[in-house]
């Protein structure tokens, strides 16, 4: 069995993201039950808070930099993210399922013939296998299978798995690994970002609407109630598919999975491949006039009311308490 | 230039699953299949592309002889030909990847589109791997896309933004929703589309790199109260998001 297990995370504008840290705990976390070492690499330009790694458990941290990776090239982190796991020849890779990481981890894993089992939700050990649990079908059912492979990938899905303080927080050792020239075949030339908005995908919270609420110019409402919860805004296929919002901000099949802690639906009826993106969210508060909505079916909390009649009255409400 | 554009047959979205037999795939009994949403862009793309810049369409998929129909939806929309690499039973992304890279290799197409994911196994990797598999650069989850001579240049989906990437041909494309309308097969294109030809052969036989060991249905939600039915349920909501579910 395994002896290593490499921690591959990322950064975005030289900042660890939050989903970094979910790795290492994950990592830390199955080192432990198989009694693995583990390491950690992150590969960029300047990078602030590396260290900070050592706090959720992982001390040697190598930090793959060149001022040409600020941005993620495919080529080159998919190049020198596999040169460092054969240099250390690492059993086991965790990702975290983000953009980069879904591009990069299945790269990877062509280099080094590596089984790749992604967007995981959960891993157990049975017997000296990880088991890894993934949604399929948009979360419709659930996949329960392992990788064959001598050297494996897994990939997690954001938010899902907790980041979690080291009782014991161990001194963080960053080797910084200055590479040349670097290969940049496939580069970003720049990143254009939505005007301040939280993407569904990293949100705590999201509201998402629907064709109940008639018309593009109504969304205010479910902008106004997200602004004052700092949450994502949402939406279901038909409102995309009518022009009203961007692709994006689409929650289910053929839009974005999502799993928040809270997750207010309003004017959404919920069809089948609405509710298989959301319905692993923590709590479900439906909003909407029809009491046989399916969307009822699956929430925590529901109004069965007019949206145009409630959303400003929680929007106050909430505002209240914050 | 031969464009390349690898697809898939999928349950349609709006399929309930049901767990089969043997515990380990859906039962396709009453599920209908369509071409996988994603590769619908995809089949856009390479046809625009062509438009542009000329050459030919090969649409390539790996499954049994019901892939057929969707492989003749793409030629009804505007594809030049189709390929079938046969394989029954189970196949995991990687062998897949390796049997379409085979036959890009064999068609000589320095171009490639296929969805950025299955609606199926939702991986969403089998692009990228097949564009490692050959060397060949690779965009995914592409919302925009031009070229201009061998430079491409893609807009990629990430986390709150999108990256505008820039790269060379040879290139695998993965296209997500937004990136262009696609086309409906006309009459006139579903009437050739019968005479175009879909040859068949076997798919590279290559090992699986994972094992499915169970698939079942996730637990289901038990649903939950009714707060009320008009504004006046708002306060009893917030006070229940706060001291309850703690989530506010």
């Amino acid at each position: 069995m395994a002896n290593k297990i490499l921690a591959v995370i990322e950064q975005r504008e030289g900042k660890l993201k939050r989903s970094a840290f979910e790795v290492i705990t994950t990592s830390k976390s199955l080192a432990e039950q198989f009694d693995l070492e583990t390491a950690a690499v992150c590969i960029g330009s300047d990078i602030d808070n590396l260290d900070e790694i050592a706090k959720y458990g992982i001390s040697n941290i190598v930090h793959i930099k060149n001022s040409e990776l600020t941005n993620y090239s495919p080529s080159a982190y998919t190049e020198l993210a596999a040169d460092y796991a054969k240099e250390i020849s690492a059993d086991i890779l965790v990702f975290s399922n983000t953009a980069m990481g879904r591009d990069l981890a299945p790269r990877v894993s062509v280099k080094l013939n590596a089984g790749c089992f992604m967007d995981c939700i959960n891993l157990k050990k049975v017997d000296n296998d990880i088991i890894a649990t993934r949604p399929v079908y948009a979360g419709k059912a659930l996949l329960e299978g392992k990788i064959i492979s001598p050297i494996k990938i897994i990939t997690l899905r954001p938010n899902v798995f907790k980041a979690e303080l080291a009782a014991n927080p161990v001194n963080p050792v960053v080797e910084v690994k200055d590479v040349t020239s670097p290969n940049l075949k496939t580069k970003v030339k720049e990143i254009k970002k939505s005007e301040g908005k939280l993407d569904v995908a990293e949100a705590d919270i999201i509201v998402s609407g629907g064709r109940g609420l008639k018309a593009p110019e109504n969304y205010k409402l479910v902008e106004d109630l997200a602004g004052v919860l700092g949450a994502a805004v949402g939406a279901s296929r038909a409102v995309v598919d009518a022009g009203w919002r961007n692709h994006g901000e689409q929650v289910g099949q053929t839009g974005k999975t999502v799993s928040p802690k809270l997750y207010i639906a309003c004017g959404i009826s919920g069809a089948i491949q609405h509710l298989a993106g959301m319905s692993s969210s923590r709590y479900i508060v439906a909003i909407n006039k029809d009491k046989d909505a399916p969307i009822f079916n699956i929430a925590d909390y529901g109004i069965v009311g007019d949206v145009f009649e409630i959303l400003p009255v929680l929007t106050e409400e909430i505002k209240k308490i914050k | 230039m031969k464009i390349a554009v690898c697809i898939s047959h999928v349950p349609d979205t709006a399929t309930r699953v049901k767990i089969g037999p043997d515990g380990k795939s859906i039962d396709p009994a009453g599920v209908t299949y369509i071409i996988n949403p994603y590769d619908e862009f995809a089949v856009e793309e390479a046809l625009k592309t062509k438009e542009k810049i000329g050459g030919e369409v090969i649409v390539i998929s790996l499954g049994n002889d019901a892939s057929k129909e969707s492989i003749r939806k793409a030629l009804a929309m505007g594809a030049d030909e189709g390929i079938l690499l046969k394989k029954d039973g189970y196949f995991d992304s990687f062998s897949v990847a390796n049997a379409l890279a085979e036959e890009i290799k064999v068609q000589n197409c320095e171009l490639v589109f296929m969805g950025k994911q299955s609606v199926d196994y939702d991986n969403s990797i089998t692009g990228q791997l097949t564009a490692e598999i050959l060397g060949y650069s690779c965009v995914s989850v592409v919302v925009g896309f031009s070229i201009e001579n061998n430079k491409i240049t893609a807009e990629r989906e990430i986390e709150g933004g999108r990256e505008i990437v820039e790269t060379e041909l040879p290139v695998v494309i993965t296209a997500q929703k937004g990136l262009n309308e696609p086309r409906y097969a006309s009459l006139k294109g579903i009437m050739a589309s019968k005479k175009k030809v879909i040859t068949e052969k076997p798919a590279k036989e290559v090992n699986n790199l994972t094992e499915v060991l169970s698939l079942t249905l996730p637990p289901s939600k038990q649903p939950g109260r009714i707060v009320g039915t008009d504004a006046s349920a708002v306060p009893e909501l917030v006070r229940l998001l706060r001291e309850e579910a703690k989530v506010i």
